[in-house]
């Protein structure tokens, strides 16, 4: 019976091949769509890459566009160089890069053009062009360059540059193709899908010898190339310009916020360097220094690096503190029977006087009385349950968590729980006096300056924040990331602020951070001093203002640069004023924060002291030493053969 | 049996000749395109894929010696430990393979590659036609005779999914004529064709629209059924069929949305319409069937190609060589390699037939099946009847893995039919 089968599986194989000997004979004799005008014409499949969207500021100024320049492309079978020696001359290039170069095309492919030489000017395009009319094979190309308008936000930005063999397997449609360029980090990555555009398709006819010869069916399916959005920043070029000439010599961070929108004004990696130079020609040598360098220009300081808070955070303590009524603004500590150590200060009785002077044995009691809640029977189950509290109430502030700025690799920090401690205690084996540093900021805590700006940004709100981010809108109709317009409540009521603000305004007026106050602002301000195992601590400090009606929110971090008042605090009212006002009062100031060298207190990674920083800073790349030197060496009038 | 007999004795001819029929035909059109007017190429060049060709269908040639000196017996006897070691190379491959275009598939020697998934068909077949040559199995009653099948079939279609390499995994398919011939219901292979229809129906129309249409088809059959047969359960048969139809129909739709990747989608759409995506995986299709469709009746000539050469999808010598013979050899080209397939298939039927033992029958037609789904797919994508799925055209496309692979199923084959006269039937 089985047997019978055989016919049916042979019936099945013959229908295949009829209805495929059908089809055949559909799509060769008698449907015309498919056959093509002349039968020596190809079909030819252009893509044209769109212009890369523009970056502007807050004023409205461009910060990124892009230059057109000219690739020079090589098709190996109809390379011919009689004259490779004025060929290299024309170039400018060495007889050895000539082969090797020759090489990797070949390589690729002898009969598909491929790159030869990368992002000539427009100049050089022009003083070239006629002369290498006399080599076959080579073709121009029009292609774009990023270009920055000022030497600034270079990690913010980040950079664009060819796709990686990683990155072309990995994508999920094929999109890229080998040489094409993509954001490979910052806002360049993170809007990558709305810089980039959309490519144009065109297909069209060519014979033979690869001459043109009109659109392929009248061009009904080509698409046409669409230019990338437009991002709208809130960054403020002019303040930026400024940050960084502050930042010159200094290792650390500066972040400004704009309280109401949570847009970044802002961001400062220092040390920092020239964009332009990794969207030149010279992308490779210029990024192989850069990742040499070991004050690690690439890292992106304001949203990786992680510092202990210092002081800063007692201002949440406080805050924390007055919102579960533990304190109230009349509360006074001393400096009785308390462990941590603290400076000579007038009498701390008040909320706002024990912030002025930033009490540390003030701050101690504030989490002690938040951690045990008056409730001391078992301390170890107390401190268990108010440690997990008080984590519940700080990650209202968005510490211990990303807070989603559009940048990549943002740092989540830490804020311990009751488990971080149960791993290393055991259950109900710790209590308060285990854990008593974080009520001044130290100990197992770490946030980025990003989130303490943020901090700062809650604060002048008197407690709420918007995500923090760069770019606020998209394309012509400035298009918003709803996620930006999401306010966060950090469920402190606003009355609670009035001790905290009262006492940032006297750190800043009479307190620790006297000595930079800004005469006519009303500047809200904390000083911290973050103590780490390398060298000396990191000065930080965090403020905003003006105190009436909040305009700017900012942090500052200078590694290594000792207490906060010293560094961190002049740097950051010298912003604050440049910002609200666009002058400087105090010009001396000025002038020794322009030529304070912390840089040289910061010690390297494997090295016990610092080393005498002139040594190293030659090897940071400053933005005129690698103004891009010309492409083409100048040609002196070539013989006409 | 000491007397020297030559070792091609009883060989089935016409087989082998059609198999070098199709080796020259592939290698000439290799060559074509490759082919590029202002180089200097030779066919015989090793730098180019027809000289590379060469060397393959050589080796090749000698590995037919092998196969056909090696007893016939060998094959049966060694079936489950060839599975074990082509099993064991996938295994290999995954930790230690080098990556080719994104599947992590080959071990590479020197300028060569070789790709141990597509022995994998070898290794099936044989283990399924020695574990079907015990004359208790029965496909017909006993469902847990399968498993066994399942089991080897699911092991190295497993470790070549894990290797991106979902095409050759597909082939996997194949085997489901062999079961059909040895004894599986026709329901099953029926619910599989029906399911693929329903599938393209689906991507076509609105889901709702289809879904009356079946209501309405199931009404009228009920309908129109005799009494008897409506009494004996046809009712609730023909009512059950039309549900689970349904069920595809909105499966199809969840899965098309839910489970399968963007890319995947795309593949499946482009097959519907390749105008929807031009510039994606759509131009394929587009340029393939302008090649084929350009080269008109008697084609434009040995090597006057023009829409194959240069900006072509990059498997051009490849899974796409069809094209080279529908555009250089029009029609009458392309017909003459379907029916030189159709021939060959056939035939290797017809030995299959003719064995006295049962797994020389299975192994028989398990090698018609995986040619006949090769054949099926490769010219199908190329003239837009298939999904493009990156499988070899046998004989054809260039490339030593699979030249080898078939090159062997086919012989072992043969060298298996050539001793049907000393066997003894067992089955
Ligand atoms: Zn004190």
């Amino acid at each position: 019976m089985l047997e019978s089968r055989r016919f049916v599986i042979i019936g099945f194989f013959a229908l295949v091949g009829i209805i495929y000997l059908l089809r055949l004979f559909y799509l060769q004799v008698l449907d015309e769509s498919y056959s093509i005008e002349s039968s020596s014409n190809s079909i030819k499949r252009v893509i044209e890459i769109p212009f890369r969207g523009q970056i502007y500021d807050r004023t409205g100024k461009l910060i990124v566009y892009n230059t057109p320049v000219y690739d020079l492309l090589v098709t190996p079978y109809k390379a011919r160089v009689d004259d490779t020696l004025r060929f290299c001359q024309v170039l400018g290039i060495e007889r050895r890069d000539f082969d090797s170069l020759m090489n990797a095309a070949s390589a690729y492919s002898r009969v598909k053009p491929s790159l030869f030489l990368r992002q000539l000017s427009k100049e050089d395009f022009a003083s070239i062009q006629d002369i290498m009319v006399d080599y076959s094979g080579f073709e121009f190309a029009k292609s774009s360059l990023r270009t920055y308008t000022a030497p600034t936000l270079a990690n913010t930005l980040g950079y664009v540059s060819e796709i990686t063999k990683g990155q072309l397997e990995k994508q999920e449609e094929p999109y890229y193709r080998q040489s094409d360029y993509i954001g490979q980090s910052g806002i360049e990555k993170i809007y990558e899908n709305e810089l980039r555009g959309k490519r144009g398709t065109k297909f069209v006819m060519q014979n033979v010898s690869g001459v043109y010869k009109g659109p392929w069916k009248g061009g009904e399916l080509d698409t046409m190339a669409v230019a990338g959005a437009n991002l709208y920043s809130g960054i403020d070029l002019e303040v930026q310009q400024y940050a960084d000439s502050l930042m010159v010599n200094k290792v650390g961070s500066v972040v400004a916020i704009e309280p109401k929108t949570g847009q970044i004004i802002s961001m400062v990696s220092a040390p920092t360097y020239d964009p332009n130079i990794l969207a030149s020609r010279y992308f490779s040598k210029n990024y192989a220094a850069l990742a040499r360098n070991p004050y690690k220009p690439l890292f992106n300081r304001p949203v990786m690096a992680s510092y202990r808070p210092g002081s800063t955070f007692k201002l949440i303590q406080a805050l924390i503190g007055l919102q579960e009524g533990v304190i109230t603004p009349e509360s006074g500590f001393t400096h009785a029977n308390c462990p941590v150590g603290c400076h000579n200060h007038p009498a701390t009785g008040t909320v706002a006087l024990g912030v002025m002077h930033s009490c540390n044995p003030y701050f101690y009691n504030v989490f002690r009385r938040i951690i045990y809640k008056n409730n001391i029977q078992n301390t170890f189950k107390a401190s268990a349950v108010g440690l997990d509290a008080w984590h519940d109430a700080i990650s209202k502030f968005g510490i211990g968590q990303r807070l989603g700025i559009d940048l990549p690799s943002e740092y989540k920090g830490n804020l311990p729980n009751k488990k971080y401690y149960d791993r290393f205690y055991g259950e109900y084996r710790w209590k308060f006096s285990n854990i008593y540093s974080l009520s001044i900021g130290e100990g197992e805590l770490l946030i980025t300056p990003l989130k303490m700006a943020n901090v700062a940004a809650i604060i002048a709100n008197r407690g709420y924040f918007y995500t923090p981010h760069v770019i606020h809108g998209i394309g012509d109709g400035k298009k918003v990331n709803p996620e930006f317009l999401v306010r966060h409540d950090t469920g402190v009521e606003s009355h609670n602020f009035d001790p905290v603000i009262e006492g940032m305004i006297g750190a800043v007026e009479g307190g620790t951070a006297r000595r930079s106050r800004v005469e006519g602002i009303t500047i809200a301000g904390k000083t911290g001093t973050s103590q780490n195992k390398r060298g000396d601590d990191h000065s930080i400090f965090i403020a905003f203002a003006p105190v009436e009606n909040p305009k700017i929110a900012i942090a500052v971090f200078v590694e290594n640069a000792g207490a906060g008042g010293s560094a961190a605090a002049p740097i950051a009212n010298l912003i604050i004023e440049k910002y609200l006002t666009r002058k400087i009062t105090n010009k001396a100031l000025e002038e020794r924060m322009f030529k304070a060298d912390l840089m040289s207190k910061v010690i390297l990674p494997g090295q016990k002291k610092p080393i005498s920083a002139d040594s190293l800073k030659k090897k940071l790349i400053s933005a005129d030493s690698m103004k891009k030197k010309p492409v083409v060496k100048p040609i002196t009038a070539p013989k006409k053969q | 049996m000491a007397e020297n007999k030559p070792i091609t004795k009883n060989v089935d001819w016409m087989v082998v000749l059609i198999y070098i029929a199709c080796l020259g035909i592939g290698w000439v059109n290799i060559y074509a395109a490759v082919y590029n007017p202002e180089v200097n190429m030779s066919m015989f060049d090793l730098s180019n894929n027809a000289g590379k060709q060469l060397m393959w269908i050589g080796t090749a040639a000698l590995l037919i010696i092998c196969i056909l000196v090696i007893d016939y017996k060998f094959y049966e006897t060694f079936s489950f430990i060839i599975y074990a070691v082509i099993v064991f190379l996938l295994v290999v491959v995954l930790f230690a393979g080098s990556n080719i275009n994104g599947s992590r598939s080959w071990i590479k020697f020197g300028a060569f590659s070789l790709q141990p998934a597509e022995f994998s068909k070898l290794a099936i077949s044989l283990a399924i036609s020695k574990y079907l040559s015990d004359p208790a199995i029965s496909l017909t009653r006993k469902l847990k005779d399968y498993y066994p099948i399942m089991g080897i079939i699911a092991l190295p279609a497993f470790l070549i999914l894990l290797s991106n390499e979902t095409g050759s995994m597909l082939v996997f398919a194949s085997f489901a004529i062999v079961l059909y011939r040895e004894g599986m219901p026709g329901f099953i292979p029926s619910i599989g064709i029906v399911t693929a229809a329903l599938l393209i129906i689906t991507l076509l129309f609105v889901k709702w629209y289809i879904a009356g249409v079946i209501i309405v088809i199931a009404g009228l059959a009920i309908w129109l059924m005799p009494v008897m047969t409506r009494r004996r359960g046809g009712l609730w048969a023909t009512i059950i069929i039309a549900f689970v139809m349904i069920g595809i129909v909105f499966g199809v739709d969840f899965f098309m949305n839910n489970v399968l990747q963007k890319h995947q989608r795309g593949r499946i759409m482009v097959l519907l319409d390749p105008d929807s995506d031009p510039r994606g995986i759509g131009w394929n299709v587009i340029q393939s069937k302008i090649a084929i469709g350009s080269g008109g009746f008697t084609g434009k000539g040995f090597l006057q190609g023009t829409q194959t050469k240069f900006d072509f999808v990059p498997e051009q010598s490849t899974d796409f060589i069809f094209c080279t013979v529908g555009e250089e050899h029009g029609f009458i080209g392309s017909a003459v390699v379907v029916v030189l397939f159709v021939s060959l298939i056939a035939r290797l039927v017809v030995l299959a037939e003719r064995q006295r033992s049962r797994f020389a029958r299975v192994y028989g037609y398990c090698v018609a099946g995986i040619i006949f789904f090769h054949f099926m797919v490769n010219i199908g994508m190329t003239i837009g009847l298939m999904p493009v799925i990156g499988i070899p055209l046998p004989f054809f496309s260039y490339g030593g893995s699979s030249l080898w692979s078939f090159s062997i199923l086919l012989f072992v084959f043969l060298k298996i039919d050539a001793q049907r006269p000393f066997t003894l039937s067992r089955g």
